[in-house]
Order: structure tokens, then sequence, then C-alpha cells
């Protein structure tokens, strides 16, 4: 079911009636939305408020020290799909890797989003360089700490997108060369942290709606939303039944490996990693556990270095 | 197909600037210096560093694809199979043939999902005006379809009027969102696609963000997850999932629904905008070309393994497509007299010395963090160009076949291959053509297994000591992971990146890189709006945080890396 008719104008659900879409069709993709995000039906009209609002919510994208994946996982969204939620849902007026305009013309459009009078939320991908007053990393000449540090405060609120922005990411792990930190230990501010390398597009479309519906989520002590941040891999996890009954996987090439048996001796971090993968899967399908590999805790602070040697106990 | 204008030029003399590039992954800027309205000089920055190669240093060589792949993930993958066959080499492990197979088919995935990305979501805006779909006729524009692609729903007139009225919708709210400032809004003389065809055009740019979705969900499905894969492992791979009927099947459907999309709408939409863009042909060409072959069939020794590259290897000097040279990885060197590093002179990437030094942002004389890779002190150009070039000029059957069907239906020489347009076109060719190829390649997969082979991984023990190399002709062009390995730790790694020898800047010599080499003479009809950049650029599909890497920052320590 698709919902394509420009809502940024009044009379959307008219719009939608025309286009042979039923109110009721609506508030069922609406229920879906809302149960993405862990609520119950009656929220699904807050949601269709949202996505029925006159005016588009502006959002700034930044892309500082980072591999591009987050803005790849973003692109596959299904619910709603990344054309609904950037045509319909939400105005992105500033992303570097689906932008048509460039150079002068895009930073001319990151002046104006952040101008408008309505304001704009920020979302942040990858780690801020802060070596050298943060000359290693620059964008139209601008370093992204200068401006990371004079666009976040400004925001609406600041959603960060991949453990990157969030903790600080592969750049910061030992040594870290080019001295990475994490949005909040840059800027000052405080932000909604939707972990993972990358996070699933779900959980980052879930806060969205959140945020647009019902404010900041509840969060955890690493500014990660509880409703999504809230249990380990461990604890949905398929396999645990195999943990369970002390069955292990002793090697990738073992009959016990074939078989499905739990991950834990050849070194998953599901055990300490708060994420759900197991509950709403990776490109509507699978996980790494379901792969056969190990989790490698993707989501947790600096795991780069914590949870590494990843094939490791 | 629409004859060739002459390509509007301005009479502007002066310097532009963009940065940032956007619609690539990572953070790129170039320089030009125009002159009567073509380019005469130009520079291709790289704007940041965050240095892997480094952190890899000390670390449990099993664990690097799992940093590597963090280098991008646009290109997702590639490095993690890179940096797993780097280290199956260096182990000496010989893998089963259906961890082999299921690598190659998530490989051949990510060639199908990237190419079909970038061509309608970076790419196409460089040529297809959308605002200007709004004044087609979508009952002409309908027939126009239907004469260039099979009958397809999204292509009557029904469907294309939806769109119409959806943007129509969409530019009325007043938030264009994306395309704000975008380079086409109040018409630009370097457009010249009919109203028609930017409509079609912009109906599959929206159709193609809903398929790629299932095209990397077909790269999950034996990948665990896209983007960054987690199911290979030194030795093999994990996902015996993978081998059962339905995760088979599913991976089947997956294909054929993007092969479909393949032929029936990326080639007929490359083969109907290029037909308004010939003058290309002729824009944005460079000289040699590089590519070390992907798809093999024996991964374990390494003086065959090229060979067994089912796109072959090769090395193509001064556009010669009657001579094919073998790769000579000791031919290698690598550049940083232009770059943000320490010292001028070149060096074998792991003879190297490098100490950043970052000096000042429009600073000519050292300009990126990307250092500038050559080939016999040549720079050379990787990618789809290259590979296509070099299969071609080997008689490549299917390459061969394929790249005369496109000459012939554009009406244009195999000259005009060596272009921004030929680079363009070479990308939908080989996605056509590895589409094609999967079909072989699943049910190859699909017998070994059912003939009661249930091997994923090999046994191996990790060598006190030991170096490797893992090659992987990426989509983006020929990459390399180097690492040698001491008290069974990562005592150095080494990452040779496309974007690094597409992109990168002058060599110790003085002379230009590909992406320069491109950019000069190229006409600018306007240089506050200068889409003839992007449209170059662009082609090269760059890959800007794969390309910064650096060997041995803080030491004078000199590696000295034996290659085979």
């Amino acid at each position: 079911m698709k919902f394509s008719v420009g809502l940024g104008r009044e009379n959307a659900e008219q719009r939608l009636e025309n286009r042979g879409v039923t109110r009721r069709d609506f508030m069922k993709f609406c229920a879906s939305v809302a149960a993405a995000m862990g609520m119950g039906p009656a929220f699904a009209p807050k949601v269709a408020q949202a996505l029925t609002a006159t005016k588009r919510p502006s959002v700034v994208w930044l892309h500082n020290a980072e591999c591009t994946g987050c803005s790849e996982a973003i692109l596959r969204t299904v619910k709603p799909f990344i054309d609904e939620l950037i045509l319909d849902t939400i105005s992105l007026d500033y992303h570097e890797t689906i932008m048509a305009a460039a150079g002068e013309a895009a930073e001319e459009a990151l002046h104006k989003a952040v101008a408008a009078p309505d304001g704009f939320f920020l979302v942040v991908e990858g780690g801020i360089p802060m070596i050298e007053n943060g000359a290693w990393g620059k964008v139209s000449g601008k370093t992204m700490l200068e401006t990371t540090k004079e666009l976040a405060p400004k925001a609406k609120g600041v959603i960060c997108m991949g453990t990157c922005s969030c903790f600080g990411g592969v750049q910061k792990a030992k040594p870290n060369p080019s001295q990475a930190v994490s949005v909040k230990e840059a800027t000052g501010v405080t932000t909604i942290n939707i972990a993972g390398c990358p996070p699933n597009p779900i959980n980052f479309v879930g806060a969205v709606v959140h945020v647009l519906t019902k404010g900041i989520p509840e969060l955890d002590k690493d500014g990660r939303p509880n409703m999504f941040f809230g249990e380990t891999v461990h604890d949905n996890c398929p396999r645990l039944k195999h943990f369970d009954a002390s069955e292990f996987a002793p090697s990738f090439d073992s009959e016990e490996a074939k078989k499905g048996y739990c991950l834990y001796e050849l070194g998953c971090k599901g055990p300490v990693t708060y994420n759900n993968c197991p509950k709403v899967l990776f490109n509507q399908t699978t996980w790494p556990v379901q792969a056969g590999h190990p989790c490698i805790g993707c989501s947790e602070p600096d795991f780069w270095d914590s949870m590494s040697p990843f094939y490791q106990q | 197909m629409a004859e060739s204008k002459p390509t509007p030029q301005s009479t502007f003399t002066g310097p532009v600037i963009v940065d940032p590039i956007t619609r690539i992954e990572g953070h790129l800027r170039i320089m030009v210096e125009v002159e009567n309205g073509k380019i005469k000089d130009a520079w291709s920055s790289s704007q940041l560093f965050r240095g892997l190669e480094i952190i890899l240093k000390g670390r449990d060589p099993r664990d690097a694809q799992h940093f590597t792949q963090r280098a991008c993930g646009v290109c997702t993958y590639v490095h993690a199979l890179a940096s797993t066959r780097c280290v199956d080499n260096a182990v000496k492990v010989n893998i089963p043939a259906n961890a082999r197979m299921m690598r190659n088919l998530v490989m051949a995935a990510q060639y199908l999902h990237d190419h079909i990305v970038h061509f309608y979501h970076l790419h196409a805006l460089d040529w297809v005006d959308v605002t200007n779909a709004l004044k087609a006729d979508p009952q002409k524009a309908a027939k126009l379809a239907a004469n260039i692609a099979p009958a397809r729903p999204g292509n009557s007139a029904e469907s294309l009027k939806a769109v119409q009225d959806r943007l129509k919708a969409f530019v009325e709210t007043g938030q264009l969102g994306i395309f704000t400032n975008a380079y086409f809004l109040g018409g630009h003389a370097a457009y010249y696609l009919p109203p028609e065809v930017d409509l079609i055009a912009t109906a599959h740019y929206l159709e193609a963000l809903h398929l790629q979705v299932k095209a990397a969900r077909g790269m999950a499905v034996f990948g665990g997850k896209n983007p960054h894969t987690q199911f290979t492992i030194v030795g093999g791979c994990t996902n015996y999932d993978a081998m059962t009927p339905d995760r088979i099947a599913e991976f089947t459907a997956l294909w054929k629904e993007t092969k479909q999309f393949v032929d029936e709408v990326y080639i007929p939409d490359l083969l109907a905008v290029a037909g308004f863009y010939k003058d290309w042909g002729g824009i944005g060409g460079t000289t040699n070309f590089m590519s070390f072959g992907e798809f093999p069939t024996n991964v374990q020794d390494t003086a065959k393994y090229m060979e067994s590259c089912y796109f072959p290897a090769g090395v193509m000097m001064n556009r010669d497509l009657k001579k094919v040279d073998k790769v000579d990885l000791k031919a290698i060197t690598e550049h940083v007299k232009y770059s943000w590093y320490k010292g001028d002179q070149p060096h074998h990437p792991y003879e190297g010395v490098t100490d950043p030094q970052y000096t000042k942002l429009d600073d000519k004389e050292r300009y990126s963090w990307m250092k500038a890779p050559r080939y016999n002190g040549k720079a050379m150009e990787v990618g789809p160009l290259a590979r296509v070039l070099i299969a071609y000029a080997k008689g490549h059957k299917e390459t061969k076949g394929l790249v005369d069907t496109v000459l012939k239906k554009l009406g244009i020489p195999a000259t005009a291959l060596f272009s921004t347009l030929g680079r363009t076109a070479a990308r939908g060719i080989e996605t056509a053509i590895i589409a094609e190829k999967m079909d072989g390649w699943i049910k190859e997969y699909a017998a070994n297994i059912k003939k009661g082979d249930s091997n994923l991984a090999a046994k191996w023990e990790m060598p006190a000591e030991a170096e490797g190399v893992g090659l992987v002709d990426a989509p983006r062009g020929a990459l390399s992971h180097w690492i040698k390995i001491k008290d069974k730790k990562i005592d150095n790694f080494q990452l040779v990146v496309p974007s690094t020898w597409n992109l990168g800047p002058r060599c110790a010599a003085g002379a230009v890189s590909p992406v320069e080499e491109a950019l000069i003479g190229t006409p600018i009809a306007d240089p506050k709006r200068p889409v003839e950049i992007l449209r170059t650029v662009h082609a090269f599909d760059p890959c800007i945080a794969c390309g910064v890497h650096v060997i041995e920052p803080n030491s004078n320590e000199v590696l000295k890396f034996r290659i085979r």
C-alpha cells in the first residue's frame, strides 16, 4: 500500500480518498507504523496527524566522519518507503548523498533550511574529528566540528544515526588517529542515539515519528531509546534455547554450527548488546546470528575496542 | 535516436569550486580553472582523514574485515571480501566450494544494487530535469516508453500521469526537500531531454527507490544484512541458513526481479538518455585502464587467481584496444608529493612512509588526503569502464556482444567509449551481463549443495608470521588489501582502493589523476551551476571514505613486503 499525495497541504485525507485510498486503509498503515514503534493501535491517530501535517517538518542531515552506511540503511526503509518518507512525511532539506544540488547551491540550501522560521530537526551521521581544531574533516571549506557545533544547539531535536555520531565510531577505535568523538561530546547537546553499524532503519523511522508525535522518547544512559534498545540481542535470540541447553558451536566448520547451535563460544556479543535485531530483522529477512555469524556488539559504545577480538569471548 | 547537439559553453574565465560534491560517498572538493568556458585545469581534493589502517595495527587479523568494511557503506561488502581473501591467503586456507560461490553471489548482488542506485539516485539528476517532467504529455511519454522498453504497468499513461500528479503536488507544497536549489531549477542549457523522457526517468527514479530495497534484500539473504554484511570468516562463510532450499529460492526470486528491472528499465533508460547526450561521448575520457578481474573460480592460488576470473584482469595503456597486458602488482607505487602527508618520494605501497601534515584548504601544492597511486608511473582508470574495455579488447564474449549492440543502437563508434558517456554506459552494460550470468551461478551453487556438499568453512591455524594479499575488482574498480602478520597480530594492513586510483591528486611528476584528466577540456555552460563537473565526477562513482588511507603515520619504519 502506498500513500503518495503530497501530504504537506490541506485536505490530505480528501486527496487520499480521491486516489482510492480509504480512511480505513490509511489508518491501517498508520497503525503498522505505530506498531513498529512499539505503540498500541490507539497511537495510530497521532501517526496520521503527523503524516498529514500541513507543513512537512524540515530535516537537515549532516555527514561527518562516516562511511555513508547509515544513509544507505535509511534508503532500505519500507515503513514507509524512502520516497514516502522524504516526499510526503518530512522535508529532507539537506542530505549530501541524495540531494540534487551541489557546491554553493547545496551550501545555500543548508543555510536556508536552518534559518527557516519553523525550525529544523538535525540528523547527524558520523563522528567528529577534533584534531587540529577539526581540520582533518571539512565540508564546504568548514570543519565538521564547526558546522555541527553551530547547528546542534539550534535544532528542535538532534538524532544521531549510527554508532559513529552516537559514540564516535570506528575512527574512534584505538589509537583514534583523528581524535574523533560523538556529537554529544563535541557539542554538549543531548542527542537521541540510534545506535548500530548501521542501525536498523525501522529504529530511525520509529524515533522520527515519536519525536513528531510525542516528543523525545525515553532514553537509556547511553541516549538510546528504550523502545528499541531496552533488551539484549541475547534476550530475544532464536538460538537462546541452545544456550540454555549448553549447546554451543565449537567452530564454524563444526556439525554444531551446521545445526544452528549457540555462537557464544565463537565470540557472540549478544548477551551484552542492547538492540532489537532478532525482533525486527535486517532487510525484512534475516540478521547476522541467523546467518551464522556472532554478534559483534555494534550498537554498544566503543564496541570496536571493548568487544574485540570479535571471535573470542 | 536524436542527433548530437553542440555542447553549450559560456565565455566565463575564472575559478570554479564545487564543495561538497554531493550524491557520492564521502567528502570531495573539486577545484577547476575555466578559460573561455572550458575547464583548463582541475584539482580533486579529498576532505576527510580517519586512519583505519593505523587502527588495525596490533589487532586480531580475523577482525580486519569488520573494520575495513566500514571504509564504505555504499560499496559495502567489498572491503570485507578483500580483507577476508587477504587473510585466507596469508593463513593458506583452501575455502570450500560453497563458500567461494556464496561470496561470489553476494558480490554479484552487490554489483546489481550498487549500479542501479548509482544510475538513478546518484547520477540521473545530472542528466534529468525533474521539474521539466511536469511539462510532459503522459500519453506521449507512454508511447515513447513502449518504443524503448517492453510493456510494463509502470510505463502506462495512467501510471506516468500519477507520477506527474504526485510531483506536481510535491512542488506545490513549496518545500522542495532534496530538490532544493537543484542546478536544473528554472531551466539549464546543459539539460536537453524532452519532457517525456524526463518524466519516464523520474518515474523510474522513484520505482528504483523501491526496487533497490529488494536488490539489497537479496544480498542480505546470503550476507546476513545490508549494508555491512556479516557472513564471511577467514576460511569460508557462516551462513548455513543460506544453503536451505527456501533461502536459495528467496535469493533467486529477488535476483529475478532485479534482473527484470535491469533489462526492462535500467538499460532502456540508459539508452534513451544517452541518445540525447551523445556529445558526452567526446567529453571526459582518460588514457590508461586496469582491472584485477572478478568472480574467480580459483581463490587458492594467487598466481592463477586473476586468470580464473569471469571478468578478465588486465592493463590497457594509451587506449589501445588491441593490447591488454597482464597486471604486475610490483609496478604499483603511491605518491604523496601533492597530498597532505610529509615527503615527496613515490614508494611501493609496502615500502612507504607516511606522515599526515595538513596545510590548508586552497593549497595547490598539497591538496588532498588521498595519495596518488600509479602503475609504472602512469595514472590508471579503474572501475566499470576499465573492466568493460579490457573485457572487450580480450574478446570476452558477453561483453563484446553487448558493447557492440549498445554502440550500434546509439550510432557511435567504439572510440566514444573513452568518455563520460562511455563510463556511464559501461556500468549499465556490466550490470546486465552480471544479472544474466547469475542464473548459472545460482544453479551451480544449488546443484553443489544438492549433491551433498554441506561444507561452508574450513579449518586453519593462525601462523605466528605471514603475509597475504586479497584482490577484488569492486563495482568502483581495482581493490587490494595487504596484510603482514607478526605474533599472530596485524603488523601492518594496507588498502589500495579504486577511488584513490580514479580521484587522487597529482603524482610526484606533477601528472594529473584520471578524474582531473577527464575534467580538463569540459565545457561549462553556467559557472554558477556547473552540472558538467558533476557529470564527469559522478561517472566515476566516487567513494572518498574508501580512498583515504595511510601507512604508518607516526613512525619512520620502512615496511618490507614481498610481492608475489
